[in-house]
């Protein structure tokens, strides 16, 4: 199959794309800088229409990751990449003929805050998303559902907490607060989260790329490993597995509300481009549970993950044992 | 002239009702143009849910100030076959207004010119609420040839004797009150749907509302109030008064549910209605109050399942092999038959707070009690609230309102007041017995019924507690009459409430035949002979002495907190009776462990002489058994499994607790004689019989002669729990083995439903309580139904003596992540996959034994934990 990988330079549209060209399918990747995967390049911006129009044509289906995926910045940058990227990306592939589009979304577009237990693929939400990121990213599946049609089958696939050796987003980050002492825990600690294994995540995008059609098409999907955690025990874990100390200073929820509202307030202002030490978003992320009922992604995907946690935590701690080489 | 919107395709642009009214389906909205008993055209709005009715039709009908849209859940789940019927009344709801104020005895006439014109002509349940209720049993006296059933939820049709009528409804009946409560204002329109708990959501309240707008619209709002007679003068009073009378002759198949929490009709509006229909089958929905088609919309089921069993011949259980056993056994004794064999005897039959009580005296006193009881107007199948502590007077009452033929309701103390009261003032009694405190306590929970009074004392505390008699008046007027006749063995002799895991006590009903069938199997399986006396330390059984032939003893505890028990109280009440037998709870064994070296050699010497220790009320682990050994070094010791719909069901010793080893659950032994145990698997196709396929995991179900008759006024209750007749289903979840033995492994309440399929707590729970670091353990499950994860909950083992249990229920736990090593040696040695690792001081218990973990509670608190901030 051709398939068109866009954000390939990320962790996960990498893994994925590595993963696709592995098993033999004909893989062109799509972002500004070199991908290192192997595959056919196209370096260009996602809502560039001409640069897009070149790589999706002959494509049999496109798996659209691109998307700037940040808490700092203005609106206007997340919804040049999130939006108008996924608008051009979109009618370039209903332009040139492509069957199958797999979008990547994620749970952050249905979540206002609210504790997500056992919960379903919820509709994306703009209004109600927190955030810059999670709000283009509403605006960006609702865009790609609309757009299911019999000449051309959409899934929106929302992997959710995506972790693992050579991740810069999420464990880089944490390792990084815990071993400067800057990583309290929120409250208890004990909210549930669910978070998924890069390469589990990268097996599910392939899978759906593989039934997205007229069994599986036009809905969203979360996409998580299944094993939710104490937020507290995940924590713990990576840090066990990075070497570092575990959080041990605990901040009560309400305070650190307080305070990621106010960074929020002072970054706005102030339009500073650096990683805020706490955001409001951040502070709800780790104090609320979000997990999620799995059963249909699973039937609809055929996909279960292979990895998941323990196996996950074992493989972390050998690449930092191994110095942190590049993935 | 009859015009009516075609019943294939409904105009439903010709509905005046709003589309999107919640549960509401649009097309069921018809109007219809009919002639009044007067020759007036009027336009009526009703709901038809369009069936062809092969079986018949269920006519709904509306009180004030609601409309047919209260039925709303009736329309969606009639069973196939029923079409079902909801109009709205004549200026209420969306059917026309009129220009006169229409009588009840005009709207009973109504009803038939409407249900002419919509050809109703086969069979037909009605379904009343409200004064709806009065009105369709109006229609269904005058359509007797067609009526099928007959079905009310919170109707009254007459005011109960010595009663003024509903408090609310009287002030709505005010003259200055009316104009302007019922119809200036929508205050009584919207009182009327904010009497619920937890409040209806908005949505609800205003479409019940919304046909009400605007004071020309209410009208018959309050008209319809003025039109309840209360007195002899008003003019509908002889119709309603006819009306009522005639409910009477309604020998058809009724059913009644109701919300006790109606402040418009209160319980004596049901015993009035039941009274009427002794036929009937009554289902209360406790917490629900007088819009009980909203507060229980489960109401819906409920009439669906009866109009299901209405056509359904009744299914022949057979004979129970089993039960072939049991009968065997010597059932012709009746409960108080060796108390009449051993009237001379001087030996002692109970021993109490030091004091000994011989057979004769017991004997005689029954007899005395039993006849007062029935000279002083305690008929045959009148029920009799039991408010006094165990002693030689609860016993002799017991006996005597038994041989009366009177019906025992006991509520277990462990419910608390609350929990009482709402168990005994839904259970119609006739009349109550206590002491001081149990008749003060009875007033205050506003009982119904006569007062006996243990022992009335001055006449000023007598004239407080109401109380009529006292025992020794009963006994002395019982002297010189005549006894009355034994009950038959199938009629009632108890109502036994106590506190379940969950929810509200069920009422559980017993027939005479029932409990001497229980007293028969509790002789049968501890092979207890004349020889034999026993210790009475677990409460159900301190009545039992006299039944089985044995003197028995109460050690001086309050028996409903067990844990007050030491090893001396034990002793002196085991020297008491020279006792060879002891019945305790767990709870009560822990602390006489605890005791044990406090006993003097003459107290050892009491001990030594038990030949057998049954501990009942909730499993007991080997170790806590083997401990009792120490104490009770000649006793063989047993624990048996069962409930109190059925007692004992299994048994088993501490020998044959460890050559089961370990297994998924706790091992509670064999079947009795007499008593079969199979299962309703949990997963695959249904079945028709429980099944005793080894290894099979489900739903315990039993079936004996000591299995309860049924739940008390809780039809859909007991029709579910009898879904395979003859078998009672325990709710309770297990497995039988390869040699027949069943293992309990929770409750059907706590399966938790994963993903990957379902989980039973109590395998995954000892396993973890086998680890050194863990003093106990609860598994339950977070999530929604199918997709479940499971945390675990450990009270890690101190050195120290384990945190004091709180009796209150519902005290946070203070659950926290468990550390990570302990978290790590409990994911290892649960055998199932778990989410979370919590960690506790304690675990909530059930209230009554304070032995069980309650996991209701336990889920609720991990919940909320697991959930974050909120």
């Amino acid at each position: 199959m051709r398939v068109l990988v866009t954000g390939a330079s990320g962790l996960l549209g990498r893994t994925t794309a590595t993963a696709l060209a592995a098993r033999g399918d004909d893989v062109t990747v799509l972002q500004r800088r070199p991908s290192g995967t192997g595959c056919r390049e196209v370096l260009g911006d996602v809502a560039d229409a001409v640069v897009v129009e070149r790589a999706v044509r002959g494509q049999d289906a496109v798996l659209h990751l691109a998307a700037k995926v940040d808490v700092v910045g203005p609106l206007v940058e997340y919804e040049r990449a999130n939006v108008a990227g996924t608008r051009t990306v979109l009618a370039a592939a209903r332009r040139t003929g492509v069957g199958r589009f797999v979008h990547v979304s994620s749970p952050s577009v249905a979540h206002a805050g609210r504790p997500l237990v056992g919960a379903p693929a919820d509709p994306a939400d703009p209004a109600h998303a927190r955030g810059h990121y999670a709000a283009t990213k509403a605006v960006a599946e609702q865009l790609v559902l609309a757009a299911d049609s019999p000449d051309l089958a959409v899934l929106a696939v929302r992997p959710h907490l995506v972790w693992g050796p050579g991740d810069t987003q999420l464990v880089a980050r944490l390792v990084d607060r815990a071993r400067t002492g800057r990583l309290p825990l929120l409250g208890p600690a004990t909210a549930l989260i669910d978070t998924t294994y890069v390469t589990d995540a990268a097996d599910a995008l392939v899978a759906a790329v593989d039934a997205c059609g007229p069994d599986a098409h036009g809905e969203a999907l979360v996409v998580s490993g299944g094993e939710p955690r104490p937020v507290g025990e995940v924590l713990e874990r990576v840090c066990l597995a990075a070497g570092v100390p575990p959080p041990r200073r605990r901040l009560p929820v309400p305070l650190g509300l307080a305070a990621g509202a106010a960074v929020d307030a002072v970054w706005a202002a102030t339009s500073r481009r650096d990683q805020p030490p706490l955001t409001r978003f951040l502070v709800e992320q780790l104090s609320t549970a979000h997990w999620f009922d799995q059963r249909r992604t699973r039937e609809r995907l055929r996909w279960t993950p292979v990895v998941g946690l323990e196996e996950g935590f074992a493989r972390l701690g050998r690449w930092y044992a191994a110095g942190c080489p590049p993935v | 002239m009859v015009t009516t919107s075609p019943l294939t395709a409904p105009d439903a642009s010709r509905s005046p009702v709003p589309h999107h009214l919640p549960g509401l389906d649009p097309s069921w909205s018809r109007t219809v143009t009919v002639e009044d008993t007067d020759g007036v055209p009027r336009t009526w709005h009703y709901l038809d849910n369009g069936v062809e009715p092969v079986h018949g039709t269920v006519l709904c009908v509306h009180g004030n100030p609601t409309w047919s849209y209260l039925w709303r859940g009736m329309l969606a789940a009639a069973p196939p076959g029923w079409r079902v019927v909801a109009p709205d009344h004549l200026g209420m709801g969306w059917s026309a207004r009129t220009e006169q104020p229409r009588t009840v005895e005009q709207r009973v006439a109504d009803l038939g010119t409407l249900t002419d014109a919509l050809g109703i002509d086969g069979p037909v349940v009605t379904l009343g609420h409200d004064w709806g209720g009065a009105i369709s049993l109006g229609w269904a006296q005058a359509h007797r040839d067609q009526l099928r059933g007959v079905v009310t939820g919170n109707t009254a049709v007459a005011q109960p004797p010595g009663d003024f009528g509903p408090p609310l409804i009287r002030l709505a009946h005010l003259p200055g009150f009316r104009p302007f409560g019922c119809v200036a204002t929508p205050i009584f329109v919207r009182a009327t749907s904010n009497l619920s708990r937890p409040a209806l959501p908005r949505e609800v309240r205003d479409a019940l509302a919304l046909p009400y707008s605007g004071a020309a619209r209410r009208t018959a709002v309050g008209d319809f109030v003025a039109d309840i007679p209360f007195a002899e003068g008003h003019p509908s009073f002889p119709f309603v008064d006819a009306l009522a009378e005639g409910v009477r002759t309604l020998d058809v198949p009724a059913l009644l549910f109701w919300g006790p929490r109606d402040p418009v009709f209160g319980e004596r509006y049901l015993a009035d209605l039941q009274d009427r229909l002794p036929q009937a089958e009554v289902h209360r929905y406790e917490g629900a109050s007088h819009l009980v088609t909203e507060d229980a919309p489960e109401y819906a089921g409920l009439v669906a399942a009866w109009l299901t069993d209405l056509d359904a011949s009744p299914v022949d259980p057979g004979p129970d092999p089993a039960a072939a056993v049991a009968s065997a056994d010597g059932l012709s004794d009746r409960l108080w038959s060796v108390l009449e064999r051993r009237r001379e005897d001087r030996s002692p039959v109970i021993a109490v707070d030091g004091g000994l009580v011989s057979w004769a005296a017991l004997s005689h006193r029954v007899s005395e009690l039993a006849a007062g009881m029935a000279a002083t107007g305690v008929r045959p199948g009148d029920r009799i609230g039991v408010l006094v502590e165990p002693s030689a007077d609860l016993t002799s009452v017991v006996y005597a309102a038994w041989r009366a033929g009177a019906v025992v309701v006991v509520a277990d103390k462990g419910l608390g007041f609350t929990g009482m009261r709402r168990a005994l003032r839904g259970a119609s009694l006739d009349h109550v017995v206590g002491g001081r405190a149990g008749l003060a306590a009875a007033a205050a929970m506003g009982l119904p019924g006569s007062r006996i009074a243990v022992d009335a004392g001055p006449p000023a505390v007598r004239r407080l507690l109401g109380a009529e008699h006292d025992l020794d008046e009963l006994a002395r007027i019982g002297r010189g009459t005549a006894m009355p006749p034994e009950p038959d063995l199938d009629a009632d002799c108890a109502v036994l409430f106590t506190s379940g895991a969950t929810g509200p006590a069920k009422g559980v009903a017993y027939r005479h035949r029932q409990a001497a069938a229980q007293v028969g199997l509790v002789r049968a399986t501890y092979d207890l002979g004349p020889d034999d006396s026993f210790v009475a330390a677990f409460a159900p059984f301190s009545l039992l002495g006299p039944a089985l032939g044995l003197a028995s003893s109460l050690p001086a505890i309050d028996v409903t907190a067990p844990d007050t028990l030491t090893a001396p109280l034990l002793a002196d009440a085991a020297a008491a009776v020279g006792a060879t037998v002891v019945f305790a709870s767990p709870a009560a064994l822990r602390r006489v462990v605890a005791t044990r070296d406090e006993v003097s050699p003459a107290q050892q010497e009491a001990l030594g002489r038990v030949r057998l220790l049954m501990s009942a009320g909730a499993p007991v682990p080997s170790a806590l058994l083997r401990s009792v050994g120490e104490v009770l070094p000649s006793a063989s010791l047993h624990t048996p499994y069962g409930m109190t719909e059925a007692l004992p069901v299994t048994d088993v010793s501490l020998e044959e607790i460890t050559a089961a080893g370990a297994g998924e659950g706790v091992c509670v032994g064999h079947p009795l004689a007499g008593v079969s145990v199979g299962i309703v698997p949990l997963t695959g196709p249904s079945v028709d019989q429980p099944v005793t396929d080894p290894g099979v995991t489900g739903e315990i179900c039993v079936r004996a002669a000591h299995v309860k008759d049924r739940y008390d006024a809780l039809w859909m209750t007991q029709r579910a729990s009898a879904r395979h007749p003859g078998w009672h289903r325990t709710g309770d979840v297990g497995h039988l083995d390869d040699e027949g033995r069943l293992w309990v492994e929770g409750r059907t309440a706590h399966l938790i439903s994963t993903a990957g399929g379902l989980v039973t707590p109590v395998g995954p729970e000892q396993r973890v309580e086998a680890l050194a670091t863990v003093h106990a353990a609860g598994l339950v499950g977070v999530g929604p139904e199918g997709a479940q994860v499971l945390a675990a909950v450990v009270v890690p083992a101190t050195d120290g003596p384990p945190a004091p249990a709180p009796r209150r229920r519902g005290g946070s736990l203070g659950l926290r992540l468990a550390e990570h090593h302990l978290a790590e040696s409990v994911r290892g040695a649960a055998g199932v996959p778990l989410a979370a690792v919590l960690r506790a001081d304690r675990l909530p218990l059930d209230i009554r034994h304070a032995s069980k973990v309650d996991r209701t509670e336990l889920a609720r608190q991990a919940s909320d934990v697991l959930a974050g901030r909120g």
